[in-house]
């Protein structure tokens, strides 16, 4: 393997586990603060990737536009969401979260099927963003690709910044150790907790449309990724942002470069690397002391 | 006395705090070897550090002639270490024998005989059987335990205890909570169990524990600030600032 | 004298239940005698997972993957030209559901509550990953299977699986197996064991219970019994595919004992014929009209109204009324 071509696969490694973080995230801050297991996250990727598709005719030539009025649509969609069905969710046991939230994914992909159909759909990057540039003299780079790297960097760390330096993020972390605590200190959790869900459905949502320029918009996106994550959440721990990004980027590397060099068992890569965590710290990368 | 388990200068650190710091004691047969502290103290702490729900940062334990420093939870319950819980660990949806039951069939498992009838089990029966009656509740073997009433739980909590056949009982607050009535019931249990056990107790309630103790240690913030027979800790000048002073403020 | 009606009820009602299935295929049609295997089937399923589930409170979303296993072995062992004997093909199968369920097992116990779901979901999909892109699993199509395999004692053909009656009275047997075999093991010190692990697995370790053996075993029990549903599935069936592993299959047979009921043998069951009746009945246009396309919405919709308002299942409404 040449180094130009070394390049292009990490570039592709950073730019999955980047795009898988934001999911991830997601997943990790809703079952970490709110104790939810939660099926359907994969469908808010796969909402995203549908409302890239439905919006893109209103705001050609307005991409960042549009991506941030996807993100506040599904923000909003989020919050209703969670004052609607979720909150009932905090207190019931695991097996029944994991049945609602299955159901769950039932309605989202009849609806996407009823409002959208079942086409695989194609998203064109704006203008600005398309074409590749040159890597040395041989290999180029999808402009795109790095585009949707910058922008998943920039929002995690923007994640990172509001959880670890802001007086919500305290909040937020606080709910996560001792709701009653936050509760005493007149915080209302219940609008903490709509929020954080409103974030988590915004965060999957808008790396679904950030993708769906690059992977296509088809019905059964939610499930893969969800998946996926899963598997970043057992690795990086609950609750854990920054365990959450390393195992993010941990993956990416294992399945772009899974795919490189065993094709056909390139699928089973990241389930691999789960089980020598499992064997190795069963309690996730980052421990948190309990 | 024979001296039936030696801690030596146990630790348990999270983080960079230590909740029990290299605190040694040990506990003899036919004697009550109470642990009393504020909240805080370190003192479920160090049960868990005994039964082997939590690992030591360092220090050693030694059961009769066994280093049991590495061995699990399960391993010394089978060796001979029960213990009680401080918040009532049963089993609500089974009937009172059959939480005891259950517990006995722990020394007797014989898992790959599925043709029998764990209910027909006669020897994890028998013994439950004089669990129930050791600790006074021979005459609800059938009720849910769910249904008993607070008091009733405790009793059941040293019941199930008790039908593992320990040498050793540490018994994690086996008060809380209790009427008048139900703590004379329950140290006239204790008493009665001197003889055949080495007991450790924890305890809030000041008047039981010098009623029934033979030797009192305390702790502060996690470690050993005094170990003595009873009367020499109620008169000890750090112990009375330090816990009894508060205690009878 | 006073026929104590509770202590045989037990005993009586499940058998009457399999002597009422075994004249069955009299009086039934073809696509009703096959859609009575496969609830037939499905029972067996749901009845390894309740042992999982609802005895040992293990909550798996991974459960697929051995039925998809013991499917794929029965197809993959099958020599093209002639039936396969069942005598070791059946074993085979369920001990390759078995295997996996082993290395799944040692592995995701070492988790607990929604790690524990996760890691198992993660290792079905693994498993689905293998027979999907692998040349081994025939890829998204799956692979036939082409002669059913025979029961053979000496010359005598005992059973001759190309005779859709004798896959049913297979899959009968099959199912008066199972269910007598959790009925034993629940009734022995390991069910018991189990089931106290259920209720408060801390107290089980402080009396001296090694329960990570125990749970262990129970996982590869119920991979096994998995493995057998799968391996009937692929000779009723004749073609195997990856979807058989999928998430959607490890959700359904949730669904089903939840359905029925989470704890007793029975509410397996019931779940089994309740929730295969249910999907009939909303993909048929006959009945719900033009939301018949959309099945899954009204199934979703369902499931979440049923969760909400009756959490113990069906067989927990008739015992409610019973003890009150």
């Amino acid at each position: 393997m040449d180094f130009a071509t070394f390049l292009v696969q990490c570039l592709n490694a950073v730019q999955y586990g980047l795009l898988l973080f934001l999911v991830a995230s997601g997943l990790t801050l809703i079952f970490g603060i709110m104790g939810v297991i939660n099926l359907a996250h994969g469908s808010f990727y796969m909402i995203g990737a549908y409302l890239a598709f439905a919006l893109a005719p209103y705001f050609v030539d307005q991409f960042v536009l549009m991506l941030l009025v996807g993100t506040l649509l599904a923000a909003v969609f989020g919050f209703v969401l969670e004052w609607l069905f979720f909150s009932f969710l905090y207190q019931r046991e695991h097996l029944q979260q994991v049945l609602m939230t299955y159901a769950l994914i039932l309605v989202f992909e009849e609806s996407r099927s009823l409002l959208l159909g079942n086409d695989v759909h194609g998203v064109q990057p704006p203008a600005w963003l398309a074409g590749s540039i040159a890597l040395g003299e041989l290999m180029s780079y999808p402009v795109y690709r790095l585009f949707a790297s910058a922008a998943c960097l920039a929002i995690a760390a923007l994640l990172y910044l509001v959880v670890n330096r802001t007086r919500l993020g305290m909040m937020v972390r606080a709910g996560a150790s001792n709701r009653d605590m936050v509760r005493g200190l007149g915080i209302d959790i219940r609008l903490l907790y709509r929020g954080v869900f409103a974030a988590g459905v915004a965060l999957a949502a808008l790396a679904g449309m950030i993708a769906a320029p690059m992977s296509s918009v088809y019905p059964g996106m939610g499930g893969s990724v969800l998946i996926v994550s899963f598997v970043i959440v057992v690795i990086g721990g609950i609750g854990s942002i920054t365990g959450a990004l390393v195992a993010s980027l941990l993956v990416g590397f294992v399945d772009t470069f899974g795919k490189v060099f065993f094709a056909e068992l390139s699928g089973i890569g990241i389930y691999l690397l789960m089980a020598i965590v499992l064997v190795w710290r069963p309690e996730g990368l980052m421990r948190r002391g309990h | 006395m024979s001296v039936v388990v030696e801690a030596k200068r146990l630790s348990r650190t999270f983080g960079g705090l230590a909740a029990v710091d290299a605190v040694s004691l040990d506990l003899r047969l036919g004697e009550v070897h109470a642990v009393i502290g504020t909240n805080g103290a370190g003192k479920s702490t160090l049960v868990n550090l005994l039964s082997g729900e939590l690992p030591l940062t360092s220090g050693e334990i030694r059961f009769g002639d066994d280093d049991i420093t590495g061995w699990s939870q399960p391993r010394r319950a089978r060796a001979g270490i029960g213990r009680s819980y401080q918040r009532t660990t049963i089993f609500d949806s089974f009937s009172v024998l059959e939480n005891c039951r259950l517990s006995a069939q722990a020394a007797l498992q014989r898992p790959w005989q599925v043709w029998q009838s764990a209910q027909r089990c006669a020897g994890s029966r028998e013994v439950a059987a004089q669990a129930l009656q050791a600790a006074g509740l021979a005459d609800r073997a059938d009720r849910i335990a769910g249904t008993l009433s607070h008091g009733q739980k405790r009793q059941l909590e040293i019941a199930m205890c008790l039908a593992t056949k320990p040498r050793v009982l540490l018994l994690d607050e086996p008060l809380a909570g209790m009427g008048a009535e139900e703590t004379e019931r329950m140290l006239a249990l204790l008493q009665s169990l001197k003889a055949g056990h080495a007991i450790l107790l924890i305890e809030h309630d000041m008047d039981a524990v010098f009623r029934i103790a033979d030797r009192i240690t305390v702790m502060v913030n996690g470690a050993v600030i005094a170990s003595d027979a009873p009367q020499r800790i109620r008169e000890h000048p750090q112990v009375v600032t330090a816990y009894l002073g508060e205690a009878h403020s | 004298m006073v026929i104590a009606w509770s202590r045989w009820l037990p005993l009586v009602a499940p058998l009457a239940l399999l002597l009422a299935l075994a004249l069955l295929p009299a009086v039934l049609s073809p696509y009703l005698m096959d859609l009575t295997v496969k609830i037939l089937i499905s029972a067996i399923f749901a009845l390894s997972l309740q042992l999982l589930v609802g005895t040992t409170g293990l909550v798996s979303l991974g459960h697929a993957a051995f039925l998809g296993i013991g499917a794929y072995v029965t197809v993959l062992a099958s020599p093209q030209g002639e039936g396969a004997s069942l005598w070791w093909l059946l074993p085979a199968a369920m001990a390759g559901a078995a295997a996996y369920a082993l290395f799944v097992g040692a592995l995701s116990l070492r988790t607990r509550g929604v790690y524990f779901i996760m890691v198992t979901l993660a290792f079905a999909q693994m498993a689905y990953f293998v027979f999907h892109d692998t040349r081994l699993g025939g890829g998204s199509d799956g692979i036939y299977l082409y002669v059913r395999p025979v029961l053979r004692l000496g010359d005598t053909t005992l059973l001759d699986l190309e005779n859709k009656r004798q896959v049913y009275g297979l899959v009968l047997a099959s199912l008066a197996f199972t269910w007598g075999l959790l009925a034993l093991l629940l009734r022995s010190r390991f069910g018991h064991a189990l089931q106290g692990i259920r209720v408060n697995e801390a107290r089980m370790r402080a009396v001296g219970f090694r329960t990570y053996g125990y749970k262990l075993a129970a996982f590869v029990i119920a991979g096994a019994l998995a493995g057998l549903a799968g391996a009937l599935f692929a000779i009723q069936d004749g073609v195997v595919n990856p979807e058989l592993l999928s998430w959607h299959e490890s959700g359904a047979v949730l669904l089903m004992i939840i359905l029925g009921g989470l704890g007793p043998l029975r509410g397996a069951i019931v779940g089994a014929v309740a929730f295969t009746l249910l999907k009939e009945l909303f993909a048929s246009e006959g009945l719900v009209g033009p939301l018949a396309a959309h099945w899954q919405m009204t199934l979703g919709f369902t499931i979440i109204a049923f969760v909400a308002l009756l959490p113990r299942g069906i067989v927990g409404i008739r015992l409610r009324r019973g003890a009150a």
